[in-house]
């Protein structure tokens, strides 16, 4: 049984009376430990499906199994607990609360998942090493370059242990030298066995994961273009995904 | 969500937008000093009426007064009988519901005089040594009347201490005090004893300024002194009137001033009071009954009296009270709101800013009613910190009061109404983050997100 099974989904939205698939009938299985990217240009459904995904939206149509849960009726409580158990965000605009040091930041979801301040603390600046960021636990966001902000997001994405995490764009507002940096991360964490989904416009980023899922007018597109550019630069990971326990 | 955390992240916020969130709370704090300081002048209202009602009695004393006789017994008005000693030996014999009967004869036009002094006292009253407990009196120096007295008519007196002060001279002005225990003053010519000095009677303010003026004398004014009467200061006026006392036994008071005088030249055995205590104010109601069953013996059935009870005063003093605290609890009630409103305006205004970062903490797991929990605490961590604020204030406000207020009324914070005043800014702070609270809960997490 894979991870996420997505069975016929699909989003529909009406703007004045017309009515808009963003999903259109859209079936997809990930797996256990899979790193994977959704490619698509802009308006194509891609970030429409990894809300979905990423229980910060219900589709209209079809259903959506997470880790053996059905989450397609799910109250938005259900979905906040999803989201704060099972599932770690990454965003282009890294989204770390100005007002919170950095440590802090990474502390978020554990306070609404309810664990105590020292078991926090330790995760958190557990986290922070893993990304290399522990020496800046005390500053602040602004304090930070972009690299910086965003590996103290992904520290947070990770901190409450999800079993899959979403990246939306995440070298999208990086220079490409630390865009490479963070995908190398995105990498090494994928070797540990997290499961990835990297949301991107950008083939050549999609390029470095082992599994592309193209969505094209709310559809996944029947063949997947193999001849993306920098398929060249692709790393082997792991070989295929490790099975998954029932 | 840990409250504490919680309660911590409000107080952050609050700091870290210092001016706007004083401006905010200024509504709650003037509310809250509002409601105290108003609690507070009514308190000290309250303090005053009840310190009047003591010092002319207490609550359970009964007036016998005189009336007019009943319309069917109109013809028999020329032959009702006044109160007069018949009816006070009769309810000291058959009444025993009650527990004191005092008869007072007031002897009228007085004038007290020693040497090249004089005063006009506010009560010359011919009194059975009963008046003491009635009247709550506390001798403090000399006796009171004997029975030998009474049956001597002796030519005694006990007075107050206004008295003693203006013919033999305060202590204030001396420096010690003068007990002036067989002297002879003249009533109306006559000469009298002094055999007793009543306690100086005063309300709590004029003792506390009375103490602070020991404390710290000023200077002695130069120049002829001040003319001291009535209406100056504001004394409670119960007091002064019960500082002119001039007691005589009831005898002496007939002998020597009624028996010669009055009504056409006809002697006037008629007592100017009589008043009652009863043995138990739960049996109040029967006990009025047994002394009008015996009035009526004495009176041959005629209904020329009736009782006043105290019940009446404390009632109509329960009754202003109450209005009072109505009307200026409104009134701070009403400047609670508005800073409550100021709390909503900000609390929203503070949320818009903020839509992005609820969509962050939706995103990390962060549920509804977290996010709901959150909101409402922070704009009751505005409100309360406001009340705390306002308290402090309430004492300066109250500070600022005292010096306009009359003195016998001096305003009184009271914990309840600091209680009251914090738990109703409390309950305005929940309502004023309701709104926001439900509004800022119900975001969607996608489009917060996207939020900009």
């Amino acid at each position: 049984m894979a991870l996420v099974e997505l069975r016929n989904v699909s989003k529909i939205y009406h703007l004045g009376g017309e009515e808009i698939r963003a999903l259109d009938d859209v079936s997809l299985d990930i797996g256990e430990g899979e790193f994977i990217s959704i490619i698509g240009p802009s308006g194509s459904g891609k970030s429409t499906l990894m809300h979905i995904l990423g229980c910060l939206d219900s589709p209209s149509r079809g259903t959506i199994k997470l880790d053996g849960v059905m989450i397609q009726d799910a109250t938005p409580r259900q979905l906040a607990t999803m989201r704060n158990r099972k599932i770690g965000f990454v965003f282009q605009f890294f989204n770390l609360l100005p007002k919170l040091n950095v440590l802090q930041n990474v502390e978020l979801p554990m306070i609404y998942s309810g664990i105590p301040g020292r078991e926090r603390r330790a995760r958190a600046l557990a986290a922070l090493e893993a990304v290399d960021m522990a020496n800046r636990a005390k500053h602040r966001p602004s304090q930070l370059s972009g690299g910086q902000q965003q590996r103290a997001a992904i520290a947070r994405a990770l901190v409450n242990n999800p079993r899959i995490v979403f990246a939306d764009e995440p070298t999208g507002n990086l220079d490409s030298h630390t865009g490479e940096a963070i995908l190398n991360l995105f990498r090494k964490l994928s070797t540990e066995g997290r499961t990835i989904v990297l949301v991107t416009h950008d083939p050549e980023i999609a390029a470095v994961t082992p599994r592309r899922i193209e969505i094209r007018d709310g559809r996944i597109a029947e063949k997947v273009d193999l001849t993306l550019a920098g398929l060249d630069r692709q790393i082997k990971i792991g070989g295929p995904p490790p099975p998954v326990q029932a | 969500m840990n409250l504490l955390t919680t309660i911590m992240a409000g107080l952050k916020e609050v700091w870290a937008h210092k001016f706007r969130s004083l401006l905010t709370m200024l509504g709650i704090i003037l509310g809250v000093a509002s409601l105290v300081g108003m609690a507070a002048i009514i308190k000290g209202m309250e303090n005053g009426m009840k310190e009047t009602m003591v010092a002319m009695g207490g609550a359970d004393k009964v007036l016998l007064g005189e009336t007019d006789v009943p319309a069917e017994q109109e013809h028999l008005a020329d032959q009702a009988p006044g109160r007069t000693m018949a009816d006070v030996h009769a309810l000291r014999q058959s009444a025993p519901l009650l527990r004191l009967v005092s008869p007072e004869m007031a002897v009228r036009n007085v004038t007290i005089t020693r040497g090249d002094k004089s005063i006009v006292p506010s009560e010359c009253v011919g009194v059975f040594p009963a008046v003491l407990e009635m009247n709550l009196h506390t001798l403090e120096h000399g006796r009171f009347f004997t029975d030998l007295d009474e049956e001597n008519a002796n030519a005694v007196c006990v007075i107050g201490t206004a008295i003693r002060d203006e013919l033999f001279g305060a202590p204030d002005r001396v420096g010690y005090e003068i007990v002036p225990l067989g002297e002879i003053v003249y009533l109306n010519e006559q000469p009298f004893t002094i055999v007793g000095l009543l306690q100086h009677y005063e309300g709590e303010q004029e003792k506390k300024q009375r103490e602070l003026a020991r404390k710290q004398p000023r200077a002695q004014p130069t120049g002829p002194e001040r003319q001291r009467g009535f209406g100056r200061g504001g004394s409670n006026w119960a007091f002064i009137r019960k500082n002119q006392t001039v007691y005589m036994p009831l005898n002496t008071a007939w002998l020597r001033f009624r028996a010669s005088s009055d009504r056409d030249g006809i002697p006037d055995p008629r007592l100017t009071d009589i008043d009652l205590k009863v043995e138990d104010m739960a049996q109040i109601e029967p006990a009025l009954q047994q002394a009008r069953n015996v009035l009526m013996i004495t009176h041959r059935g005629i209904e020329d009296f009736g009782f006043e009870t105290q019940e009446g005063r404390l009632d109509s003093i329960n009754q202003q009270i109450r209005n009072a605290r109505m009307s200026g609890g409104i009134i701070a009630a009403i400047s609670l709101l508005v800073g409550g409103i100021g709390i909503m305006n900000i609390m929203l205004a503070s949320i818009n800013e903020r839509i992005r970062q609820i969509g962050i903490c939706k995103a990390v797991g962060a549920t509804g009613s977290a996010i709901f929990i959150q909101v409402l605490i922070e704009s009751v961590v505005i409100a309360l910190v406001g009340a705390a604020l306002g308290v402090v204030a309430s004492f300066g406000f109250v500070q600022v009061l005292e010096l306009v207020s009359p003195t016998a009324n001096s305003p009184v914070i009271t914990p309840e109404a600091m209680s009251i005043a914090v738990a109703f800014s409390a309950a305005v702070g929940v309502c004023a983050g309701l709104f926001p609270a439900v509004k800022a809960a119900k975001l969607d997490p996608i489009q917060a997100l996207r939020y900009e």
